[in-house]
């Protein structure tokens, strides 16, 4: 009952007038900002975070976290409508919503998306509130060995339930993962694999320059010359009746992957340096292993648009619990929250909860309120969205390429990434040509980082032993699931050889 | 297709040797005390990768990946036109940043592409070229304070008068 008491009272704070206009406009810049290609919630969060200083520390953080919020969103824009993740966090999005749009269908993914961040959101705020002391107990007990095995068994989903070509799978990943480890050594600092000895590898090679290349560029050379230019652009009929004929059909065949994403989406949320990334590529490989009609993903199927953006939105709100719990940031973006938080003289850590309770449950409170905003107004600007895809393509495309180059800049205020993008996008286009799964680079190239330094870590701590990975009572299952999915391509060969033998 | 899929995959293997061999300018192996080395992870991981390459190699001597079966060319003349004017668009479009500035750059690519290669009118296509770069500009220079590569010194006044409108 404290709990509801509490929370009611944080809600009736967030939907004071200044809060709630706060709320109202943070989701709107947060949607568009998340929607475009190369911004992501960092961005947003880290330069509105100097006009926070103008309300009071709850205001402010409420504002940051209704942007956080709008811009998880708005990640699933771009991957649906332009094919182009702007974020890590959707790049398994792309997987159905882009066949989805290509199909005319465009509506049902983004409704379908919309529909899932908000359960996963809610999902995840309501396990927020009843076991945040609890889970952050949990999260603790995640050390090296078992962030590595998480990372292991993301990896693990690609290869074990791709249908690609398994040799080329397991090299794109493992490209994905070399490309991440260019610039300098994380632990000794020496400068590594700096490639022709040009010094612009110094500073290694960012997810977006890969990622940017790959669906901005090589993506769309990829479309114009399978299509020899003529691309028929989808005409979607967008009426009230048809998005809730959409809302209907998303709910239906979505709902599956809806729950799996806000489940482990939040639990992988609140794994320190784990994030949304991990948590939104994991829903989506458990939600195709459970499906009855695996064979549909990837190539339109609305549960492979709810399972990812549910997981996303439930680990955004998840990575917020190890900040307010333990001072332990989750996500670059709760990073900058936490410095915020800082600035505004609060200390983040397990004492918040007593010594804050107004801020803290304000903030739970407008986690809910930001949440239900987010939806309506994604809503809203749906039709919007599905008029860009009315466009003729040869107006669409070079808007594509520019928003590419001009986002990829943004990001990276480098030239050189520029060129290199424009190098990746052609090698993605002739890979794609000999069927090299790319979408595993991309995502390795973010994981990397994460996977890295915690297996060393490990390996320091039992000595160069790798029994570490089996002999921990949470890394062992998850190493030993990872190592089926793994060698479930093995297995299933071996099998069918051994049903071949008796046959003969 | 046939010939293109093992001359790739010997590419990439060669690529994975190269890749092996920088990272094997850090310490590669296991060090007491300290972990393995700084060049253990991309030098494994890149022979997986050289791996992987001798797999596809195997699979496409067994012809059983599509590319492997197929007799079709890598691309047809078309497809090679294509990524001519398309992909050397974009080239040229990168290449024109530092010289007449993002906007200016982007301006010309956006006609280029509109105009020549869309046949779209002369109207329709000065528009884009003349409001996606404003629209751009007060985005990203006004409301995000990124600011974008302004070219060479012969375009500072214009952006000397666009800095003034918005700061």
């Amino acid at each position: 009952m404290d709990v509801l008491h509490l929370l009611s009272d944080g809600m009736l704070l967030a939907l004071q007038p200044l809060n709630l206009l706060l709320i109202l406009i943070g989701v709107s810049v947060g949607l568009f900002i998340g929607a475009m290609p190369g911004l992501g919630s960092v961005n947003g969060v880290a330069i509105l975070l100097p006009i926070t200083f103008l309300v009071p520390p709850t205001g402010a953080i409420i504002f940051l976290a209704a942007i956080y919020y709008g811009a998880m969103y708005g990640g699933a824009i771009s991957s649906i409508t332009l094919g182009i993740p702007g974020a890590s966090t959707a790049v398994a999005t792309t997987f159905d919503g882009r066949p989805l749009a290509r199909q005319g269908r465009a509506s049902l993914a983004l409704v379908t998306a919309a529909l899932a961040s908000f359960v996963g959101g809610t999902i995840a705020n309501v396990l927020f509130t009843l076991f945040a002391p609890l889970l952050a107990g949990v999260a603790l007990s995640f050390g090296p060995p078992e962030i590595f095995a998480l990372m292991l068994l993301a990896f693990a989903t690609f290869v074990g339930l791709g249908g690609d070509d398994i040799p080329k799978t397991i090299f794109s990943i493992c490209f994905g993962l070399v490309i991440g480890a260019i610039g300098f050594d994380q632990i000794s600092g020496a400068p590594r694999l700096v490639l022709f000895d040009m010094s612009e590898f110094l500073k290694g090679i960012g997810f977006l320059v890969l990622a940017i290349g790959v669906y901005g560029i090589g993506e769309m050379l990829w479309t114009i010359e399978q299509t020899r230019g003529e691309v028929e652009t989808t005409n979607p009929k967008m009426t009230m009746r048809g998005m809730a004929a959409d809302a209907k059909e998303a709910t239906k065949r979505g709902w599956k992957g809806s729950m799996i994403g806000s489940f482990l989406g939040f639990f992988v949320g609140v794994l320190p340096a784990a994030g949304a990334t991990p948590g939104s590529l994991m829903a989506y490989g458990v939600a195709k292993m459970v499906s009855r009609k695996p064979e549909e993903y990837g190539r339109g199927t609305p549960d492979g648009v709810a399972a990812p953006e549910a997981a996303n939105n439930a680990a955004s709100t998840g990575s917020m619990l190890p900040m307010l719990t333990l001072g332990i940031p989750g996500s670059p973006t709760t990073a900058i929250l936490l410095g915020g938080m800082v600035i505004w003289g609060l200390v983040p850590g397990p004492r918040l909860f007593a010594e804050e309770t107004e801020f803290v449950w304000g903030l739970i409170g407008s986690f809910y309120v930001s949440n239900f905003a987010a939806l309506l107004i994604n809503l809203a600007f749906i039709p919007l969205f599905i008029w860009m895809l009315r466009m003729p393509f040869t107006i669409l495309a070079p808007v594509i390429f520019v928003l590419s180059i001009v986002g990829g800049y943004a990001a990276t205020r480098s030239m050189f990434d520029l060129w290199l993008m424009i190098a990746f996008g052609i090698g993605a286009f002739f890979l794609r040509r000999f069927d090299y799964p790319l979408a595993p680079a991309v995502l390795a190239i973010v994981l990397g980082p994460i996977a890295e330094p915690t297996l060393r870590q490990s390996l320091l701590l039992s000595s160069g032993d790798p029994s570490i990975f089996f002999t921990r009572p949470i890394a062992g299952p998850i190493t030993i699931v990872a190592l089926i999915l793994i060698f479930l391509p093995a297995l299933k060969l071996l099998r069918r050889i051994g049903a071949r033998k008796p046959a003969a | 297709m046939r010939i293109g899929e093992i001359v790739t995959a010997g590419v990439l293997a060669l690529f994975s040797l190269y890749l092996m061999w920088k990272s094997a300018e850090l310490p590669v192996g296991y060090i007491a005390g300290t972990g393995p080395g700084g060049g253990a992870w991309p030098f494994w991981l890149s022979g997986i990768m050289l791996v992987c390459c001798g797999c596809i190699a195997f699979n496409w001597w067994r012809r059983t990946s599509p590319p492997s079966q197929s007799e079709e060319p890598v691309l047809s003349p078309s497809g090679w036109r294509m990524l001519l004017f398309v992909g050397g668009g974009i080239v040229g479009f990168v290449a024109l940043i530092e010289v007449i500035s993002m906007y200016g750059a982007l301006a010309v690519f956006l006609f280029y592409y509109t105009r020549f290669l869309g046949r779209h009118s002369l109207a329709l296509s000065l528009s884009l070229a003349l409001i996606a770069p404003v629209t751009l500009f007060f985005f990203f220079e006004g409301a995000m304070r990124i600011s974008m590569p302004t070219g060479m010194p012969f375009t500072d006044p214009v952006f000397n008068v666009l800095y003034e409108l918005i700061y």
